[in-house]
């Protein structure tokens, strides 16, 4: 079935057949299914809350500090998945390691801001809006990023996803809103009760709340139409076995999405349970454990697709943690960490840039060297094929990454 | 005026002076000269009780709790107990005070409260209940008082202290947070001090601390005694003198007016020439009455372009306002505590729970896809214990685990529809619909709303169901987030 044969199949068949005409519309401006970035490329964010202990994700085996800062959490050298004579990975990450060897997992070590907060909240805040740290914006680097691609154009919302139930700051851009949905089953569910689907259209009113109000609600209700409708026809058999866990499931529906050709640049992702106060060991291990599965599962399903070199994924958390450990054999909070970018076509890398400095510590935390904006910047500029200033504000130095 | 445009304009009133009325109070207020029901709401919130869940001397820091740890008088265990209470005790706080938006009396102070818990932002640093039982108390108390008072009692509160790192402010290693968004955020606005002002007022501030059981104090020995030049004034000041140069500045009644007028009148319009104007004089008065809050709303209130056409409808409900809103007009308890927290999470509103010392924005930024579609299901989950299949994200934070993703499923809730319906009795049945969307909603229903609100309720087989159906269905339009 072509794409116009679709088309009329689904102006048949939906019960809210009146939207379908402005639904054409945002197609014909932007030829449906084509991926909105110019450079046709898919970027994955799966963000980890509540601090990840970059210090053991990332591991410093042959350092003494390191060692000594951490008597009983510290993760033992033979334990390490080697990635260089420096550093390794936590063992619980061994899925990894192949593609590291392929050349496919590039590692950015020192990861921050100036100024950094320990604050988990606001920390957050910071890396989802791309601000400074005294600096309040209202918008998410991933919204602005949709501002600036989709300007001029009718809302495309699915052109940037989160696989959730809620909305992050992230996603919500000066104008226009990414959606949320955890997968596209269920939120089609949503918007089928009578009163939803009988509202959902636009009315132009002299109320701008009004009207914002229903541009939204048909909106959503279009999206999670056209979504349901691409991901249901084309359904996909993958030879990948997924995890049966949060970010397993999360993934999952990530790659379904990106198999059907819905035409998705941006998708974020989130796990939590990162914030080791207390027992680090064996709850991080089960987290870092799960994370590794999962993103080895998507990509061994991305390859079987074709798709590994359109598809990158970029993996953070709001701060790392301090370099000694604390009395609860945990850690508390603290500032750089690492960022691990996967896949995309990038060339190998492998690590990116010098491991921490365990002696030059102000406060007792790691300083940063890299600008998480840094990446951002660079992603959006030579990955996404986008004005990275206008979403940033400004410009800072790109890294070789592409 | 007749009755219709009156009670429109009493729901308009009420829905931003308060939380919303209930239909009876609505048509109660129609025999009353407009001006006299705004002099009662004011008068209902002359007085006021504080909220009080943590008892003081109950009460233990973080600090003392871990001391209490190292003397080996509590166990971790215990530790991690007492500070979960601390949560709770939090999360009592806010649902005592969501009580009082929610029962009637001193709504109005509650509403100005509420604005200046965004306008003065602030969350519990280390999870202590009885600052945050403090800080709420001090807002709602000066609410509607003289600015100069809220500003310097809220700026001495231990929570406000801790949030923005005065503890750690101190002679030869300032730090400038505190100093910082007292100017930017609770009085001048951006663009109105240097950076020079910042730092020497930091120094100024220096020795504002408090005591762990919750008292401002000044340490003179942390505090930096040399002349500072602030504002191009020269000498050796306190906090209290930046305080007071900060109130002697016009610009702070205008960024303080303007932001009340974008919260209580209108969103987004505040640019044109004339809301500009209109600012500009309100910020004069404002001024000259010594920054005398209750003199300013009792002046919005009363003026005839408050009740604009182009203003009715045009503020978008927050989620506390909208789930206040909703148990007011109803008569509605929840059986359980937590689904509150829950739907309060899920929009984007937690009390005490602000996103930044910026506070919540507001606006259009409460709505999206997901927060749409969960505002148009709440009545069905409130009122009709429909299952709620979504979760809020969890925040990462190990401390406010438990105030996150429990209270799904779905909620139990009593609903006093016997009182609601009693306000319809004398209502003819062919007008029931638009009636109960007039008493709801700030713009009347289009008929395409009516024929759908209308065929939901048609297996209504009791004139008291049809008015449960219609009015579950009214409160899921868009419209119904809208004030």
């Amino acid at each position: 079935m072509n794409r116009r044969d679709f088309l009329f199949q689904s102006a048949l068949t939906t019960a809210g057949s009146l939207l379908i005409p402005n639904f054409l519309k945002a197609y014909e401006l932007s030829a449906m299914g084509q991926p909105v970035a110019p450079s046709g490329k898919i970027l994955v964010i799966v963000q980890l809350s509540g601090g990840n202990d970059g210090l053991n994700t990332v591991v410093p085996y042959r350092n003494d500090i390191y060692y000594r800062e951490r008597p009983t959490i510290a993760i033992p050298a033979d334990k390490v998945v080697s990635l260089t004579d420096e550093i390794g990975l936590h063992p619980s990450m061994e899925p990894l390691r192949a593609l590291y060897d392929d050349g496919l997992l590039t590692v950015i070590n020192n990861v921050g801001y100036p100024n950094p907060d320990r604050s988990h909240f606001r920390s957050m805040d910071i890396w989802q809006t791309g601000s400074d740290a005294n600096q309040y914006k209202t918008s998410g680097w991933v919204g602005r990023y949709l501002d600036e691609t989709c300007a001029g154009k009718t809302q495309q919302p699915f052109r940037t996803i989160e696989v959730d139930d809620t909305l992050s700051l992230a996603m919500k851009g000066e104008s226009l809103n990414g959606i949320a949905l955890l997968d596209p089953k269920k939120l089609y569910n949503q918007t089928r009760s009578k009163l939803v689907t009988g509202l959902s259209h636009e009315h132009p009113n002299d109320n701008q709340s009004v009207a914002y109000l229903y541009k939204t609600l048909a909106e959503t209700v279009s999206t999670a139409d056209y979504v349901f409708e691409k991901t249901t026809q084309k359904r996909t058999v993958s030879g990948a076995a997924y995890p049966n866990h949060e970010l397993g499931n999360r993934l999952h529906t990530v790659a379904q999405l990106i198999e059907s050709g819905i035409g998705t640049s941006v998708y974020y992702v989130s796990i939590s349970g990162f914030d080791t106060h207390i027992n680090q060991l064996g709850q991080q291990a089960r987290l870092l454990g799960q994370y590794a599965e999962a993103v080895s599962a998507f990509m061994t399903d991305l390859k079987a697709a074709g798709r590994q070199n359109d598809v990158l994924l970029m993996t953070f958390s709001e701060f790392g943690r301090r370099v000694r450990q604390n009395a609860s054999n945990g850690t508390d909070h603290g500032t750089a960490s690492n960022v691990f970018l996967i896949g995309g076509g990038l060339p190998a890398r492998g690590v990116l840039n010098e491991s921490p400095n365990l002696s030059n510590l102000t406060d007792g935390d790691l300083n940063y060297t890299v600008d998480f904006r840094q990446i951002y910047a660079t992603l959006l500029r030579d990955y996404l094929g986008t004005d990275d200033v206008a979403v940033l504000g400004r410009s800072f130095e790109p890294l070789k990454l592409v | 005026m007749d009755t219709k445009r009156k009670q429109a304009q009493l729901r308009y009133f009420y829905s931003r002076a308060a939380f919303g009325a209930t239909p009876a109070e609505l048509y109660r207020a129609t025999e009353k000269p407009l001006r006299k029901t705004i002099r009662q709401l004011f008068h209902d919130s002359t007085s006021v009780d504080d909220l009080i869940i943590v008892k003081p001397e109950e009460n233990q820091s973080r600090q003392a709790l871990r001391q209490l740890v190292r003397d080996g008088q509590i166990d971790k265990e215990m530790l991690k107990e007492r500070i979960r209470l601390n949560t709770q005790q939090i999360r009592d706080l806010n649902l005592l005070w969501l009580d009082r938006m929610v029962a009637g009396p001193g709504a109005l102070r509650e509403k100005m409260a509420l604005f200046w818990h965004g306008h003065f932002a602030c969350r519990p640093s280390g999870q202590n209940a009885l600052f945050i039982q403090q800080y709420v108390n001090t807002i709602r108390r000066n609410a509607l008082g003289k600015f100069g008072d809220l500003l310097m009692s809220v700026s001495k509160e231990p929570a406000m202290l801790q949030f923005l790192n005065n503890q750690q402010n101190k002679k030869n290693a300032p730090n400038e947070n505190f100093a910082r968004e007292v100017m930017e955020l609770f009085t001048l606005g951006r663009g109105n001090y240097t950076e020079h002002d910042i730092k020497e007022a930091a120094r100024a501030f220096t020795g504002w601390q408090y005591t762990p059981d919750g008292k401002f104090v000044f340490r003179e020995r942390v505090h930096d005694t040399d002349d500072k030049t602030i504002f191009g004034k020269t000498g050796p000041f306190v906090g209290e003198n930046v305080i007071a140069m900060l109130l002697e500045n016009r610009q702070t009644a205008r960024f303080i007016v303007g932001k009340v007028y974008r919260y209580f009148v209108a969103d987004s319009s505040v640019d044109d020439r004339e809301t500009g104007r209109r600012i500009e004089e309100l910020a004069d008065q404002f001024y000259k009455s010594g920054y005398d809050i209750t003199n300013l709303m009792e002046t919005v209130f009363n003026a005839d372009w408050f009740y604009e056409p182009r203003n009715v409808g045009a503020h978008i409900k927050s989620p506390v306002e909208l789930l206040a809103g909703m148990r007011h007009t109803l008569g509605i308890t929840f059986d359980q505590p937590q689904p509150q927290i829950f739907v309060q999470r899920t929009l984007g509103q937690t009390l005490f729970y602000p996103p930044n010392v910026a506070g919540w924005p507001g606006g259009r930024n409460w709505i999206d896809s997901s927060s749409l579609l969960f505002r148009m299901q709440l009545p069905a989950y409130v009122l009709k214990a429909a299952d709620v299949p979504i979760l809020p994200k969890e925040d990462g934070d190990v401390n406010t685990e438990s105030l996150a993703r429990k209270g799904g499923s779905s909620f139990r809730t009593t609903v006093d529809w016997v009182t609601y319906e009693q306000a319809f009795a004398k209502t003819d049945d062919p007008m029931l619909t638009d009636t109960i969307a007039e008493a709801l909603l700030p713009l009347p229903l289009r008929p395409d709303q009516r024929t759908l609100i209308d065929n939901q309720a048609t297996a209504a087989a009791t004139r008291s169901e049809r008015i449960r159906s219609l009015t579950a269905s009214i409160m899921s339009l868009p419209e119904y987030q809208l004030s």
